[in-house]
Parts: structure tokens; sequence; C-alpha cells
């Protein structure tokens, strides 16, 4: 199975190239390919899912090339193991939706081939970034699905949409810098970019302190801002809301996961290690983030910059979960990202559909949807019970599971502020749904209708995946995910993983 | 020594033009510079004084070829550094070409339609 | 001196001469990159000059044909396209990215064609890649100059 995960980087990235080929001549095969190349995907990561081998191999297949001594791993080092396997499967289930969804939600739109040869080339760099086990790979994937989000935030080019893609851009590329210079750094202190060595270098103690801090500093920057970790977090609010629906919520969804989460959880726990600085940052940031987010959110009255700041909120969950730097920690954290990327993807698609019903993002002008549109209040409904973490629905148990790390971390005051947290999200969802979907329905859209099946089945899919994931989590999610967690956790299975093959 | 201060002033540079400059060009331009100030920290790393070109002549065996030529994987990363530069600087001109054609302006302090 | 569509006498003349140099230039650069300095990206790279050289030289005041973007974005797709044939072939051999055809000799033309092959492939992606962008901007330029009333 191993050979076969550069398929994960190779199919999107064809598919990207195949709907740009089919533009001059058929403009509307772009959609049947994109549904295609989902369910590709989803196959290809069900597969990769049930296989429990993990390893890597090198694409190229040089294989060991030994060479004055000493052994290297020749070409494209791609490691698939527990943690890779987690956010695969995450990704796949959530852009096969999204594609489904954009069919139809897109049709107004002009230039449709590029907007599917956009999100392919954004699901090929987030899957890059997954399966890279080397550095500088990373950071090409990275910047990959980065140019193709940036783009992708502009779709629309009206004027809101271009200002805020170009404030994505320039923070975007201040991360990117941060990290290459990380990178740089790391290469001139170890020697090496495949992770593996790096691991090694810095486990046998060549790197000194100093070093070490600065590029963790640099590494923590990039990608918390990648990632929207509060003080870093500016423009995200603006950015998620401009694209179009599906876009959103494939950069709510995943990427801020796999381009910040993934890469932190990777970098820090299976390479460099978490030392007390690191842990000290991502407590503090993320409950910043967890408070900040979730305050600012409380005042918007747009539905989906109302998102987006949850967004930030709901990552601040993961970082302090992350900062515990415990097994447990790390699973809940882990669990939570996988749930926020199926409930946070199910609001932002729910929320183009009433924004297709409606005609306006504004909350206070929405009203009494739930009988006009009930499939997708339906949708609402579930997706939003998750996100406030009402027991049965999976978000409950990702934040229980965080409270109870950080209290057994001894990090009680944290484990107050995201319990408060958690309180104020579920004060912030009733009053989307009191506004939104219950109460009177306003004269204006007395003669609103249900959006097409297309529309509402995907996002229907994802809440169920939510209440799913909520009920059956200790038979198979919970297994899986210990396995991610001892995946990164563990620096030497890392090591061995890679040099194992040569 | 003197090229170290040089990158650390260029990347100063970079990040000022890039966060602090208000016009679009400014900014385009402030990018350009850090992009190249990254670029000239990884060729510094790969820099050995008195090195050569990292080309292994017919019969070389290893230890002679490093201890002879500089490092050649920093100016491979080097190159693929370049090309997203040259990506990134490219979409961004397109995006200020469209923010001057909404806003009839290319001062950043006038583009601020989003809000909250 | 200025009696046609683009730049004036001297620059059209020069340009006349230079573009075919130019434009074999980078097809060699690219073709004999697995042997000397060089390859697909900087051989497209030159080529789309010599494309750009000649719309600036000769191109009228009208922005660039639908025809001529639609060519430059299916070549830009093709050739990304063919480089990813290529690696996925590799599975042929028992790996993505193995080379099927041939291991080469050094110094030794034609005795690889993997390499040549996606040198070519990456030559044309990049050159027609490069050169949409220009002409992306060039048209955007025209509608701006358009709207805002410069001749």
């Amino acid at each position: 199975m191993v050979h076969l995960a550069p398929l994960f980087v190779a199919i999107p990235l064809g598919a990207a190239f195949l709907s740009l080929l089919v533009k001059a001549v058929a403009p509307r095969v772009a959609g049947i390919l994109s549904v295609a190349a989902a369910a590709a995907l989803l196959f290809l990561a069900v597969v990769a899912l049930l296989g429990v081998d993990s390893g890597a191999t090198a694409a190229g297949g040089w294989g060991a090339v030994s060479e004055g001594g000493v052994v290297f791993l020749g070409g494209i080092v791609v490691v698939l193991d527990g943690l890779s396997r987690l956010f695969l499967i995450t990704v796949a289930v959530v852009a096969s939706a999204v594609v489904v969804y954009g069919v139809k939600y897109m049709a107004p739109y002009t230039g449709k081939p590029l907007y599917h040869s956009l999100l392919w080339l954004m699901i090929a760099g987030m899957n890059g970034v997954v399966i890279s086990g080397d550095l500088f790979n990373l950071y090409v994937f990275l910047e990959i699905g980065g140019i193709a989000s940036y783009s992708l935030v502009a779709f629309g080019t009206k004027g809101e949409e271009v200002e805020a893609s170009f404030k994505y851009l320039v923070l975007g590329c201040v991360a990117s810098a941060a990290i290459l210079i990380a990178i740089a750094l790391t290469y001139s202190a170890t020697g090496a970019l495949n992770m593996a060595d790096v691991a090694a270098a810095v486990a046998a103690g060549k790197v000194p302190d100093a070093a070490l801090f600065f590029v963790s500093a640099l590494f923590l920057a990039g990608f918390g801002l990648k990632a929207a970790m509060m003080p870093f977090h500016a423009w995200l609010p603006d950015a998620h809301p401009s694209a179009p629906a599906p876009i959103s919520a494939m950069l709510s969804g995943l990427l801020i996961k796999t381009l910040g989460i993934y890469a932190i959880v990777r970098i820090f726990f299976s390479v460099l290690g978490v030392g007390w600085h690191a842990q000290v940052l991502l407590l503090a940031f993320g409950s910043i983030s967890m408070v900040g987010g979730v305050f600012l959110a409380l005042g918007q009255d747009d539905f989906k910059r109302l998102l987006a700041y949850h967004s930030i909120s709901q990552m601040g969950f993961v970082f302090v979960a992350l900062g515990v730097n415990t097994t447990l920690g790390l699973v809940a954290g882990l669990f939570h990202a996988v749930n926020h990327a199926l409930f946070k993807s199910a609001l932002f698609l729910s929320s183009g559909s009433l924004e297709r019903i409606t005609g306006t993002r504004k909350l206070s002008e929405m009203g009494g949807l739930v009988r006009r549109a009930p499939m997708t209040s339906l949708a609402t409904i579930g997706a939003a019970l998750s996100i406030s973490g009402i027991p049965p629905f999976n978000g409950f148990w990702s934040k229980l599971l965080i409270i109870v790390a950080l209290v057994s971390g001894g990090h009680h005051a944290v484990a107050g502020i995201a319990g408060l947290t958690a309180l104020m999200t579920l004060m912030s969802f009733i009053k989307v749904q009191r506004k939104a979907l219950f109460g009177a329905l306003p004269e204006r859209l007395a003669g609103v209708r249900e959006v097409s099946a297309v529309m509402f089945v995907p996002v229907l899919a994802l809440a169920l995946l939510c209440l799913a994931t909520g009920i059956l989590w200790p038979l198979g999610l919970s297994d899986l995910l210990d396995r991610a967690a001892a995946a990164a956790g563990s620096v030497g299975d890392y090591m061995g993983l890679v040099t194992g093959g040569r | 020594m003197t090229m170290w201060a040089l990158l650390i002033a260029f990347l100063a540079v970079g990040f000022y033009g890039l966060l602090a400059k208000r016009n679009v060009i400014k900014k385009i331009l402030g990018l350009t510079i850090l992009d190249h100030a990254v670029n000239l920290l990884l060729i510094m790393i790969g820099y050995r004084h008195g090195g050569c070109a990292p080309i292994r002549l017919p019969g070389e065996d290893h230890a002679g070829f490093v201890a002879r030529s500089v490092d050649p994987i920093p100016q491979a990363l080097v190159l693929t550094s370049i090309v997203i530069g040259l990506g990134i600087t490219m979409l961004m001109v397109a995006l200020a070409l469209r923010i001057r054609q909404c806003y009839r302006t290319l001062d950043g302090t006038e583009v601020n339609r989003l809000k909250g | 001196m200025n009696d046609g569509p683009g730049m004036s006498l001297i620059v059209r003349m020069v340009s006349r001469w230079l573009l075919g140099f130019v434009f074999v230039y980078g097809l060699g650069v690219a073709l004999f990159g697995h042997l000397t300095p060089g390859g697909g990206f900087v051989g497209g790279v030159v080529v789309a000059c010599a494309l750009v050289m000649s719309i600036l030289a000769f191109g009228g005041k009208q922005g660039p044909g639908a025809f001529l973007a639609r060519a430059v974005t299916t070549l830009d797709a093709a050739g990304a396209l063919m480089f990813l044939a290529l690696a996925l072939f590799g599975y042929v051999a028992g790996c993505f990215f193995t080379n099927w055809i041939a291991r080469g000799e050094p110094a030794t033309f034609g005795s690889t064609w993997f390499v040549i092959l996606m040198n070519v492939a990456i030559l044309v992606k990049v050159g027609a890649g490069a050169f949409a962008g220009f002409l992306a901007i060039v048209a955007f330029g025209h509608i701006l100059d358009a709207e805002e009333g410069r001749p």
C-alpha cells in the first residue's frame, strides 16, 4: 500500500490539469471529472485506512544509495503512518462532500473548470503536506495549497473578495518566509532535510539549544499563522467568508488543519520534540484564540463571518490540547481537529445553501427557515449541536477529552477557559438558530424554497457523520486516533519507519 | 560577515516593505526583496569559502568531491523557491491590478471595505 | 517612424533577427538539459521570453486574441499532464517516478529518454504557463486602460 501513497497527490493533480484541458473543448465535463476524481480519492483513502502497514517509500525507485560509507534514501520520501492516514481520510471525506455540493452551487459562476482545477490543486497540496517525509517537500506542497487557496478566495473577483485575498496573500507570504527560514536553519544545524534524519540529529543532541529554540519559534509562528492562532488570526475572518461556500468549507474545514495543525503535530511531536517553551506558547496562544474567537463571534450578524470566528476559537481548543504534551492531549487534539473538519465544513456548506435560499448572509434578515428549508435546517442544527458540544454529537466527546487532558495535565485555569468557551459557543449557536431557523418568517422570504438535493445531501451526510462519529467513536475511530497519536508522539517510531527501509 | 549583515538587512527591509508599506506596489516590491533574502540565506548556508561549483568530475571519489565543492542541496532548493516566488509575485500583481480596477486606488489604507 | 502595429521599426527589425535564435536556444537548453546546465524550466522560460518579445515588438493595441489565450491554457495543462503521465508510468517499473525506459550513460545525448521527455514536458508547461501569465496581465492592462480612458 505504501508505494501507492504518491497517488494521493497524483489523482488530484491529474484532475486539476484535466479540467483545465477540457476547459477549451467541453467545460461541462469538468464537474463530472471532479466527482469521479473525488470518488477515486475516497476509495484510495478507505483502502489506505484499512491497510494497517505503515512505512516509507521513496518515489523514483532508487532505493538506498550507499556513497562513501554514507547510506541515504534517494528520491522523494513519502511516509504513510497512522497520523497521515487519519488526515488523508478526513481530507477525502470532506473534499468529496464539497465537490458534490460545488457542482450545483457553482452553477451561476463563470469559469467553472478553473474552479475545479484550483480546488483540486488545493487538495493536492494538502495531501502532499500530509504524506511528505521531507521538510522541503512539505514547504513546496504547502505553497501549492496556499497559492490555490489565495486564488480561490478571490474567485468571485469583486472588490471585497480581492481585498480579502490580498490580505491573506501578504500574511501567507510572511508565514511561508518564516517557515522557509526555519527549514534553512534546520538544514544548516543538522545537515538533513529528511524529517527522520533531522529527528535523529535532534535526538542525538547535535543541535544547540538556542538554535532549536529559534527554529521552533519560527516554525510555530509560520504554521500558527497558517492555522490562524490568535495573535496571527487577522486574515481568517476576511478570507474565509469571502470565498464561495464550498471553498469556505475547504479552507475552514481542511486547509487550516493540514497546513497548520498537521504540520505542527508532525514537526513538534515527531521531529523537533515539544520543549517547555513550545508548550507554554501553545497553551497561551490557544487560550487567547479560544476566548478571543468566541467573543468576536458573539457580536457577528454575518453568518459566514461568525463561523470564521468560531474556527479560530475551535482551533484554540486543538492548540491547548497539543500544548498539554501527553498522549491523551494529542488524541483529544487530533479528535477535535477531525470533528471540526466535519462540522465546520457542514456549517459552511449550509451557510451557502441558506445564502442561496434567502439571498443574504445577515442573520437578522433570516428567520423561520426550518419550515421552508427543512433538510438544510436539519443539517445546520445537527452541525450546530456538534460544534456547541451537545452529547451525543462528536464535538461533545472531543471537548470533554480536551478538558480531561488539561485537568490531568495540571492546567486547571486553561481547562476553566475551555469550559467557558464551550458554553459561549453554545450561546452563540443558540442565537444563530433562533434568528435564522426558528421564529417568524419575514414577509420577504415568504416564497422561498429548499435547495436541490445535490446541495442538501452532502451537508446532511456530513451532519450524520458528526452524529455517527459521536456515537460510534469507541468502536473504530478511537483505535484510529490512538494509532495516529502513537505515530505522531514517538520520535523513535517515526525514525524507524523511514530509516528502516535502508 | 558583511554578507550576513547584508542578509539580515535585506530580511528586515523585506518584512518592513511587505507589512508596513501602504502602497500595494511597494508591498509587492517588499515581497520580492523578502523572497530573495531568503534565497540568499539558503545559498549562504551552502556556501563554503573557496569552494567550487558542485559538478563531480569523472573518476573523482566522494570524499574529495565533498571537500572541494560547495553544498549543492541549498542551490537546488533555491531553484524551487525562486519558481514559487515567481508564481506568488504573478498572482499578487494580478490581484493588484484587480484592486486598482475595483477601488480606483493602490493605496492600501483606502482598500478597507471589510470590517468587523 | 511608427507605421504599423507594435514598436518602432528598429525594435521590430532586431526582434525579427533575434526571435529565431532565442527560440532555438530555449529548445536546446531544454533538450540538452540532462547533459549540461539548464533543463526544462530554464528552456521554458527562454521560449516564453521569445514569445513575449514577439508580442511586445509586433503586437497591436488590442489585447491577445481569445484563440491564443485558449491555446496557451491548453498547452499548459497538456505539459503538466504529460509530466504526470510519465511519473505514473513509473509504476510499470514498480514505483512512482521510476525511470522505466533506460538508465543513461554520462555525457551521451539520447541515452536517457526519460529525462529528455520530462524536460520537454516541463518546457511545454513552463513556456505556456509563463507566457499565459504575461498574456493575462497584458489583457488586464488593456481593460484598465479602456476603463480609465487612457489611449
